[in-house]
């Protein structure tokens, strides 16, 4: 896609997310949506360290629930409006993620995966034994007063379609960049890479830092949105699968990949949890999972390769 | 003798093993430099301690002068350390120009250019090593001896002052081993020291100017091709005599 299509069709996706919540639709349109757009940024954020670089990161939940309690940090203590919120909380993504690629430096494949997956109860532990952030019981939030939109969940859902289309901008500058070659490199071997020039280390920590970043960013307005927060359903282990599920159902590699399966994985989720069960959500996920990685590896943006190719 | 690689009392073991032991050598400038020796004598644990891939415990490295030993890799191919790998290594997710623009756009231009613009620059090298059909093929769908040449150019991408050819004519046929070593000698003529280690002795000997065997991670003989060969030690430890 050409420089000037991908900046017409964000400006047109922005134009959109911040405008059509002051359509008169159902709300619930706009309280399932704000969701589906979350999973967009933590799909787009697990793409750059997991599809561009190839390393699988099982911590989503970690850099999601660091962003969230950061936020409520900052709601507490300084009663910091959202935009602050969402900023300190990229910052705190952004440092664990630096902190995560600094401790396993020497760590690849399944061995970093793991680590990842510790520094998610790491998280969730702290959280639960500090009384400030509501510790184990959690804590209620005080929605302050929302302007211009009709309701919080309609501005929540306008600032993740904002941060949608930031992240995917994000994520397809560094793909298309020198940034995206060296992390292509990497992934593909990095002792090449190395030899060929490419600072490994750096970019490896460049793209922890970046995923953590948006990651933290996205967990960010989540307290609001629920008007609580509390460590179990913060550093929950869907996330995870929401996320990596979303970059490969979609495509992994590519920045329009975690789009395409942030929104088909995350529409089907609200389907079935309004027609079946929140329950089956799971089921689901894993179920088209499997069926990708077996079938379609590629995801469906694979799938629509071949197709265009024949 | 001009020095372009010092090599003094190098060491690396691995556990219990003892891989390298006290290596010194020097290489000179434009030289064309034959590493020979039985395997698991410590041929690429000793390139992989001057490419930086490996950290040597014992011992440094200089290279035109310049103390290279706790540098990385990637710093000392931006000083002009290029390498092939033994067993072939492409960035199999891109095709053959998009292999050279890695070192081209983090050696040569450091990021200063747009992707595109290198391939100008990939496609003169690729036409060097007589690659340059297969400019816009995946590299995963290349033949063994198209590999071993995208390895080479690869590594001619980053404008290497030294390049160290590690087994580039393993598995090839006899045509095929004629095509690498022109372009070897071919490279050496334009200024580049080579350092070549390879197990088809016709081509070491023809190639080489000095060479030097290693075994059990130590140097047991170093000449010329002709006193290599008629050497005992070596005849002994390599050549099955």
């Amino acid at each position: 896609m050409s420089r000037m299509k991908f900046w017409i069709g964000s400006a047109v996706a922005l134009i959109l997310g911040v405008g059509l919540p002051f359509a008169p639709i159902n709300e619930y349109v706009f309280y399932a949506g704000y969701m589906v757009l979350t999973f967009v940024v933590m799909a787009t954020a697990w793409n750059i360290l997991g599809g561009y670089a190839g390393y699988v990161n099982f911590g989503p939940p970690a850099f999601f629930g660091i962003g969230s309690y950061a936020a409520v940090v900052l709601f507490k203590s300084l009663n910091a409006p959202l935009a602050v919120q969402i900023a300190g909380a990229a910052l705190m993504g952004g440092l664990l993620g630096l902190g995560v690629g600094l401790l396993t430096l020497r760590l690849r494949g399944i061995f970093f995966a793991i680590a990842t997956v510790a520094i998610v109860f790491i998280m969730e532990t702290l959280m639960v034994n500090w009384r400030y952030v509501g510790g184990a019981t959690g804590l209620q939030l005080l929605r302050p007063p929302v302007e211009l939109y009709a309701s919080y969940t309609r501005m929540l859902f306008a600032v993740m379609a904002a941060m949608s289309v930031a992240a995917v901008a994000l994520a397809r500058y560094i793909q298309t960049s020198w940034l995206g070659r060296g992390l292509r490199a990497l992934r593909d071997s990095e002792e090449a890479a190395e030899s060929a020039g490419v600072p490994t280390l750096k970019l490896k920590l460049f793209a922890c830092a970046v995923s953590g970043a948006l990651m933290g960013a996205a967990g960010a307005p989540m307290p609001m949105y629920l008007s609580f927060i509390e460590p179990p359903s913060t550093f929950d282990l869907n996330y995870t699968v929401g996320s990596l599920g979303g970059a490969i159902i979609g495509g992994v590699g590519h920045w329009a990949g975690p789009i395409v399966g942030a929104i088909l994985l995350g529409t089907l989720q609200q389907v079935v949890t309004v027609t079946i069960s929140s329950e089956m959500n799971v089921l689901v996920v894993g179920v088209l999972l499997v069926v990708f990685v077996v079938a379609a590896p590629e995801g469906v943006l694979g799938l629509f390769k071949k197709a265009f190719k024949k | 003798m001009n020095g372009l690689l010092k090599i003094q009392n190098v060491s690396k073991t691995f556990g219990g093993f003892t891989a390298l032991s006290g290596v010194s050598l020097e290489i000179a400038q434009g030289e064309r430099f034959g590493l020979i020796g039985p395997n698991g004598s410590g041929k690429t644990t000793l390139i992989n301690c001057v490419s930086g891939t490996l950290r040597n415990e014992a011992g440094s490295i200089e290279f035109d002068g310049e103390d290279v030993t706790r540098l990385p890799a990637y710093q000392r191919t931006r000083r002009g350390i290029a390498r092939s790998f033994q067993i072939p290594r492409p960035f199999h997710s891109m095709t053959v120009a998009e292999n050279l623009a890695v070192p081209l756009e983090y050696v040569v231009h450091k990021g200063s250019l747009h992707m595109a613009d290198t391939r100008a620059e990939a496609l003169e090298l690729l036409r060097q090593m007589k690659l340059a059909e297969k400019a816009d093929t995946p590299s995963r769908n290349l033949s063994q001896v198209e590999l071993r040449k995208l390895e080479l150019a690869r590594a001619m991408a980053a404008r290497p002052r030294l390049l160290i050819s590690d087994e580039a004519m393993a598995g090839l046929s006899g045509s095929e081993v004629e095509e690498v070593l022109e372009i070897l000698f071919e490279l050496n003529r334009r200024g580049i020291t080579i350092i070549m280690i390879e197990h088809i002795m016709q081509a070491v000997m023809r190639f080489s100017q000095r060479v030097v065997c290693l075994d059990a991670g130590r140097i047991i003989c170093e000449g010329a091709p002709a006193d290599i060969v008629q050497n005992p030690e070596v005849q002994r430890a390599y050549l099955g005599a």
